[in-house]
């Protein structure tokens, strides 16, 4: 995987990392300044806290001995190691006893508490370096250069200044140095915390978010090669049961149902290319034999009259396909709702009736009550009038008087219509079986006019309703049954 | 296919020439429509996108309005929501590819009058353009239909020719009610199997001849003239001598 940086920042779990390294490093950059505040006010606290319980032993000593014994008891301070700082000096500022070399100017200028922390040298101090120099090396080593250069920098330090009452200076101070060290310490932790969360961020990328962008990256492989053309293909599935998991699941169910779909279509083009070729390709035919003839005006008329009837066959063949691959391929339609298979039997009986009478065919429906499916009536009563259609053509070569019955009844949760006649029937099983099948005619139907098509769209209106059509051989005869399922509340 | 225009005899009586609008974005078939329309006597006017037909019908005063439901620019049915929310109340018959059930039902839901599937015949459109005039005399109200000696009493369910009872089974009255609704205009098969039975599929053999032609057994045997014409590559009619 070589992505270049703005690549990777756009995958969400590259930008999700920063993210969160952003927000977790601004909570520790705030928790560490929250912490080296309040630790430096109470560092200072305590230092002045200090300062001023060495001003009242001070005090103390000078109520006691007057200046003499403060001097001394300064003196015999400021040789004791530690932090503290004690100056003594005249109405001049001239430095008489302490421990404190030098100092900024200005410092002992003002009583009171110093505003800022000023720097100081010790007393003794480069004295010590110089002396501890002199005795062990002749040559300065660079460490002790580097303690030279802080000495003669100075350290930093807040005091208290008071005047006594003869106007001479004294100074009472603490060295800031640990406070200082103190607040290194802090900001070195939070360095490490930074460079630690940052390290974190990378690794939580790495492994976390890359983890799950190989997976992702699986998923739009699996689904570029599905869109490439490859419908059998599937989104890889690894039984973790992780939402990633499921997300392939359901993504892998909707390319099944339009895989299903798609093969619907695909059958439904193909059929209609192939069941509309054979007529356009006959009709086209006939013009151009009539063109190509020398003919009389009244046998173009005739041409073209054929081929106006023959077109109104192609379109009516057209919509009888359209409508089996559509049904067949799951049409779904608003417009079903309770229909009642008797009051259908009923429409059909008596818009055949006619006909029936004038073919000498007895046409009669045993139908008692309600039947109530959920279905479409348009569609059932399409259907059911096909198939009386047929049985009264094929009951006309019957051997006793013609007759077709309509019959309805319940059986097994079942509601069964049924259209029997007494014709010759279909004897032979594989044939009976094949008779649903699309423009399949039967050796002895082809002198009668139909399309091949009444019955296979009798069989798609039936698949539509969730129910079967079958032909069963009567006695004599053929009955053709449209089984629905019954209603539940029925 | 014939079209009725070209046979000026006197079985085919017209309610008048009507104005008509077509919607039609393919430039061929609006033409076609046109030309046949002008033989039968009928001016038709043509736009060939639903904005354009829409400004022509709000503006213009159609008897009847042909309207294509697939369209640039702005659909059929659209272009019929918006001319009824204007309280236009032309009729419509709207011609499409779709001719499912739904989209029927959708197409008259949306205010169409009347749904014709192409391909179609255009005697077929012709019947029930004229069908649908509205200057066409408005039967509905009437409780009894005559047509010459022919009498039709929709409320005692009765029909009298020449004073002489008929008796009809109850489908064969509401077929000779339809027909007599629409005298002296051609009724098609189709129209007779969608108003008479409320069926639209194309049964394989044709039924309703043989229910016309018994129909016309019973209101012609015995009387002088014929009354139920048969119109020749169209439908039916009925007419009073």
């Amino acid at each position: 995987m070589a992505l270049s940086v703005p690549a990777i920042m756009k995958t969400t779990a590259a930008r999700l990392s920063a993210l969160y390294f952003l927000l977790f490093a601004l909570c520790a950059v705030l928790l560490v300044f929250y912490m080296t505040s309040l630790s430096a006010s109470m560092l200072t606290g305590q230092t002045q806290d200090t300062i001023n319980d060495e001003i009242i032993g001070l005090a103390r000593a000078y109520k006691k001995g007057g200046l003499p014994l403060l001097v001394r008891v300064v003196e015999n301070r400021s040789r004791q190691p530690g932090a503290n700082l004690y100056l003594i000096a005249d109405t001049n500022g001239q430095i008489l006893t302490g421990n404190v070399q030098a100092l900024e100017p200005g410092v002992i200028d003002t009583e009171g508490w110093t505003t800022e922390p000023f720097s100081y040298k010790r007393f003794g101090e480069g004295e010590l370096d110089r002396l501890r120099s002199g005795a062990s090396d002749p040559t300065p080593s660079p460490s002790d250069d580097a303690a030279q250069t802080e000495g003669e920098k100075g350290h930093n330090a807040i005091a208290l200044v008071l005047r006594l009452p003869n106007q001479m200076i004294l100074l009472v101070g603490r060295d800031l140095g640990e406070p200082e060290r103190f607040r290194a310490v802090i900001r070195r932790a939070l360095m490490l915390a930074l460079g630690m969360m940052g390290l974190g961020g990378l690794l939580i990328w790495f492994f976390v978010g890359r983890a799950a962008l190989k997976r992702i990256d699986s998923v739009s492989e699996a689904s570029r090669r599905i869109m490439g053309g490859d419908l059998s293909g599937r989104l890889p599935v690894t039984g973790a049961g992780d939402e990633f998991d499921r997300l392939s699941e359901n993504l892998n169910s909707m390319l099944a149902r339009i895989a299903t779909l798609n093969e619907g279509l695909k059958q439904v083009s193909d059929n209609i290319a192939h069941d509309l070729k054979t007529p356009l390709t006959r009709l086209r035919n006939r013009a151009e034999a009539t063109l190509a003839g020398k003919h009389k005006p009244a046998d173009y008329r005739q041409a073209l009259e054929g081929t106006i009837t023959e077109s109104d066959q192609l379109i009516k063949t057209f919509n009888a396909i359209l409508m089996i691959s559509r049904l067949e391929a799951g049409y779904s339609s608003e417009h079903t709702n309770r229909v009642d298979l008797a009051a259908a039997v009923r429409d059909v009986v008596e818009l055949y009736e006619p006909v029936a009478e004038e073919a000498g065919v007895s046409l009669e429906a045993e139908v008692n009550g309600a039947f109530l499916v959920d279905g479409n009536r348009e569609l059932i009563g399409q259907a059911l009038s096909n198939i009386v259609d047929n049985a009264i053509k094929y009951s006309t070569d019957s051997t006793s008087k013609p007759a077709v019955r309509v019959m309805l009844e319940r059986t097994h949760g079942e509601i069964r219509l049924c259209v029997a006649d007494n014709g010759q029937g279909i004897p032979d099983d594989a044939d009976r079986a094949r008779a649903t099948e699309r423009f399949v005619r039967l050796e002895k139907s082809r002198s009668q006019p139909g399309s091949g098509l009444g019955l296979s769209l009798a069989k798609a209106v039936m698949t539509f309703h969730y129910g079967r059509l079958d032909l069963l051989p009567g006695n004599p005869g053929l009955s053709v049954v449209m089984s629905f399922p019954a209603r539940e509340d029925h | 296919m014939q079209m009725p225009a070209t046979q000026p005899s006197s079985e085919i009586a017209y309610n008048g020439p009507m104005k008509i609008l077509v919607i039609e974005d393919d430039r061929e078939a609006a033409d076609y429509l046109q030309k046949a329309f002008a033989e039968a006597g009928h001016t038709a006017h043509v736009a060939g996108d639903g904005e354009t037909g829409f400004a022509l019908a709000d503006a213009g005063d159609y008897d009847v309005m042909v309207i294509d439901r697939m369209m640039p620019r702005r659909d059929g049915l659209s272009v019929i929501a918006g001319l009824r929310s204007r309280g236009n109340t032309t009729p419509v018959l709207i011609l499409s590819a779709l001719g499912e059930v739904d989209d029927r039902v959708t197409g008259l839901r949306a205010g169409g009058d009347d749904y014709l599937t192409k391909p179609y015949a255009f005697s077929e459109l012709l019947a029930r353009v004229e069908v649908l005039n509205r200057r066409a005399s408005a039967k509905e109200a009437e409780t009894v239909y005559r047509v010459g000696d022919l009498e039709l009493d929709r409320l005692s369910h009765s029909v009298r020719r020449a004073a002489r009872e008929i008796t009809l089974q109850p489908r064969e009255f509401r077929l000779l009610e339809y027909l007599m609704r629409h005298a002296g205009q051609v009724v098609t098969r189709t129209m007779l199997l969608e108003n008479v039975w409320d069926y639209h599929f194309d049964p394989q053999t044709n039924v309703i001849d043989v229910h016309v032609s018994r129909l016309r057994g019973k209101i012609e045997k015995g009387f002088d003239k014929p009354i139920l014409h048969t119109v020749r590559g169209a439908g039916y009619m009925l007419k009073g001598g």
